[in-house]
């Protein structure tokens, strides 16, 4: 298996596209730290579906915009398993609205998970992984951080954000055998797009060569094939995950 | 004293890779050992393990030289 004895955190793995990621890791033989902040029944769930695999579990609460609780995360995960291999930062939040309605509260709450919370994680993991002179860490952005999507300013700026996090993170570990990626997912099918009009679907999928929306399973491969040493070459990069939307 | 200096030196001879003898109280990091900022940073997390302490940021910004490094490590013990 490609991550055997690996340590994984996974922010924001109660559901979604963070527990399709936490689940594919563990089927490759990663021990899985399940991070979230909200719903921990949810976690509780992700974390069974890991164990599924034949490896270790660990629900973690932690707001990944909270340095501290970040802090604690890293200690207990390294405390517990030993090492931190690889860091997956999914955790996000939307808090759509026009930009001439957008609300200061709505920027900065977006910012600080979406857009703060990697930095932190980063930080945090960083060192760890500068000693271990090895370490995979991948960020979930999007596909509006690179086209922009009227309504989501404040999202779409903290995914744009992400990406040149990515790029400089990356930059600067890469002489510690740090590799830092970043995937940017389109339009997947998730709760979320089950709920929009058949139109609607219909035209969005008009938008996307591919004729479908993605699974999380989709993005979930792709993070695990960056988290592998099948990926020790790729860096600073963002790999779109789309369906040919954006080129 | 000579202990604390003793226990950094080792450490930074290791990291850089420097000889012994050019490691000097007033000796720079980055000027006088070859090291560049993200070798500093390596190294201040190394003595905060090798002396079980931990260096705040501000704090470790202030560390540049290896008779800094031994001062600052003397005034927390």
């Amino acid at each position: 298996m490609k991550l055997e004895g690996k340590t994984a955190i996974v922010t924001g793995a109660s559901r979604g596209i963070g527990r399709s990621i936490a689940i594919e890791l563990a089927k490759n033989g990663a021990n899985v730290v399940v991070n979230y902040s909200g719903s921990e029944e949810k976690a509780k769930e992700t974390a069974k579906e890991v164990e599924a695999s034949g490896v270790r579990a660990l629900v973690i609460r932690a707001d990944v915009s909270n340095a501290d609780d970040v802090q604690a995360m890293l200690k207990e995960t390294i405390g517990e398993f030993g090492s931190i291999d690889i860091l997956v930062n999914n955790a996000g939040i939307t808090k759509d609205n026009l930009l001439m309605r957008m609300k200061e509260e709505e920027w900065d709450q977006v910012m600080d998970i979406n857009l703060k919370g990697v930095f932190l994680t980063t930080k945090a993991a960083a060192r760890p992984m500068m000693k271990q002179r090895k370490g995979k860490i991948i960020n979930v952005s999007s596909i509006v951080g690179v086209m922009g999507n009227a309504g989501q300013a404040n999202y779409v700026a903290s995914k744009a954000g992400v990406i040149g996090l990515t790029k400089t993170s990356a930059k600067e570990l890469a002489a510690r055998g740090i590799n830092v990626n970043a995937v940017a997912p389109g339009f997947i099918e998730t709760d979320m797009t089950d709920e929009l009009a058949e139109d609607v679907q219909a035209s969005m999928k008009k938008m996307i060569p591919l004729d479908r929306f993605g699974k999380p399973e989709d993005i979930a491969k792709a993070v695990v094939f960056l988290a592998s040493e099948d990926a020790d070459y790729i860096t600073g990069q963002t790999i779109h995950i789309d369906g040919g939307m954006v080129m | 004293m000579a202990e604390v200096l003793d226990r950094v030196t080792k450490i930074i001879v290791d990291r850089l890779g420097v000889d012994e003898s050019e490691v000097k109280l007033e000796a720079s990091f980055k000027e006088d050992l070859g090291a560049d900022s993200l070798d500093v940073v390596e190294l201040v997390m190394e003595l905060e393990d090798e002396f079980d302490m931990e260096i705040s940021d501000e704090d470790a910004e202030k560390i540049d030289t290896v008779g800094n490094a031994v001062s600052y490590i003397e005034s927390k013990m």
